[in-house]
């Protein structure tokens, strides 16, 4: 399969890419891993005529704390991420969710900026960040602004980033030390997307939970975070009957497509035993 | 559309190329370099038979286009064997282990198996397993393969290769 014609742009900084995406017009797209991108211009479901590549930009690599957060950037790879002794210490869902991606090959040059501007309802990383409170630091022509994960999603492949801006750097606030975390998926196979997902954050204090996000991954045309469930189980034990209703509350967020993954309403039900299971090993975690 | 000049270090050989900006990587190693060691199997980015390795990464060479690893160190199975014609443990390890049948997948397992032995001398099964998880077998059910790995494992490293009881 052979994509249609594009030429080919390979700016240095980010301000060259802003510019060549701004001066470029509609046609034009940012390529980074290419993992998503280069397989729908096979499938010719997307024929940009210009593709601006930004690996050669050194701004967007690199995984540091700034105060209280952690920044990554754009074009860090999956890869990257999971070798990172940083984000394994302080954020390990993140290298949880990344083992979860796709396979070796693909991790090696997929990144987290591609990920989580993708728009795609079907990758990991969105949720997670939404489950994290995450920002998006992104650049356009009229400079820089932030914006949250949890407004970024407004439909598939549909996000707040305006023609021509991209996003340089994910920043997340620094879970506390001993939270417990998990990520939970199912799929039917190695590389394969999400059937469902779950991802959950939380932080416990003498036996009940202190706080508490949950994400919830490719059961709607977004990523969704599942604030009623989150706050059902704040101030709980996690117990039976608590999380019973809290996953309820998740699942009535839910509104997957029936596709090869099963039917709507199976895959609303695994994003609750999702749910269930993570906050199982979440728990663990925390030390309850 | 206006084709681009690029150059590359492919099996320690200096080459150069002109492509259209769109043309992939295998079909640039095929078509141009005659290296057709690299296949291509499904063609979607899923099964791992164009795999090569690229500056010290293993990647699918049918997502990514030559104009992007301008510059870049490349292996393919072309370039495991030593200059004398002799074999790599890795290939040694698939011909004693019998770690092929169709050996249509075989380029793409050894390659990645030589990343995966680079940053890991030592793996476990599970890890050997979860490292070529990227790269689909259709005849042999991996048992061999997951072998051969585990005896080319065990030669670089200098030690002699005990077959795990089935
Ligand atoms: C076989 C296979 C299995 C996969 N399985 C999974 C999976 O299970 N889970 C999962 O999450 N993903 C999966 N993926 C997708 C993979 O993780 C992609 O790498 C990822 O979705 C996109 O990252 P990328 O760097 O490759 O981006 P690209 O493909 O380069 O770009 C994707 C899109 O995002 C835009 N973009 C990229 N970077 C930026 C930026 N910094 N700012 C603004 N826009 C940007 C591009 O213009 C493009 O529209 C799979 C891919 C393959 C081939
Ligand atoms: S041909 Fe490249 S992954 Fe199958
Ligand atoms: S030996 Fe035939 S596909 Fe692997």
């Amino acid at each position: 399969m052979i994509p249609g014609s594009f030429a080919y742009h390979r700016p240095s900084s980010v301000k060259e890419a802003v510019g060549l995406l701004g001066s470029l017009g509609d046609d034009a797209r940012a390529i980074a891993g290419g993992h998503s991108l280069i397989p729908m211009m096979k499938l010719r479901l997307a024929s940009p005529s210009h593709l601006v590549d930004l690996v050669g930009v050194a701004d967007l690599k690199g995984i540091r704390e700034d105060g209280k957060d952690i920044l990554i950037g754009a074009m860090t790879t999956q890869h990257e991420v999971i070798a990172s002794d940083l984000l394994t210490k302080k954020i390990p869902i993140l290298s949880e969710t990344a083992t979860l991606i796709a396979d070796p090959q693909v991790r090696y040059v997929g990144t987290i900026g591609g990920n989580v501007a993708n728009g795609d309802p079907g990758n990991d990383m969105p949720a997670v960040m939404m489950c994290l409170n995450a920002t998006y630091h992104a650049v356009g022509k009229s400079g820089e602004r932030r914006i949250a994960a949890r407004e970024f999603y407004q439909g598939a492949y549909f996000t707040a980033l305006e023609p021509g801006e991209i996003v340089t750097a994910i920043r997340i606030p620094t879970p506390a030390a001993g939270h417990g975390y998990a990520y939970e998926k199912l799929k039917r196979k190695v590389g394969d997307y999400a059937t469902a997902a779950a991802a959950v954050v939380l932080t416990a204090s003498g036996g009940k939970v202190t706080s508490c996000s949950i994400g919830l991954t490719n059961v709607a045309e977004t990523p969704l975070w599942a604030e009623e469930a989150s706050k059902i189980l704040t101030g709980s034990a996690l117990d039976a009957a608590t999380v019973k209703k809290a996953v309820a509350a998740a699942e009535a967020i839910t509104s997957p497509a029936s596709d090869s993954r099963g039917p709507a309403a199976y895959r609303t039900k695994m994003a609750g035993v999702m749910l269930t299971r993570a906050l199982g090993r979440a728990k663990a975690r925390a030390g309850f | 559309m206006a084709k681009s000049q690029v150059s590359m270090t492919v099996n320690d050989k200096k080459v150069e190329g002109l492509v259209e900006p769109r043309m992939l990587l295998i079909h640039f190693l095929r078509e141009q370099l005659h290296l057709t060691g690299p296949h291509i199997g499904c063609d979607t980015s899923h099964c791992g038979a164009c795999t090569v390795d690229l500056d010290g990464k293993s990647v699918k060479s049918c997502t990514m286009f030559a104009v992007q690893v301008n510059g870049a160190d490349i292996r393919t199975i072309e370039g495991m064997a030593a200059a004398d014609g002799t074999l790599h443990a890795l290939q040694e390890g698939f011909r004693e282990m019998h770690g092929l049948q169709c050996g249509f997948c075989t380029p793409g397992m050894i390659v990645r198996a030589y990343r995966l032995l680079q940053e890991n001398k030592d793996p476990t099964e599970d890890e050997i397993r979860f490292g070529i998880s990227g790269n689909l077998c259709r005849c042999t059910g991996y048992q061999n393969i997951v072998k051969a790995i585990q005896y080319a494992a065990a030669k670089i490293s200098g030690v002699p290769f005990q077959e795990a009881a089935e």
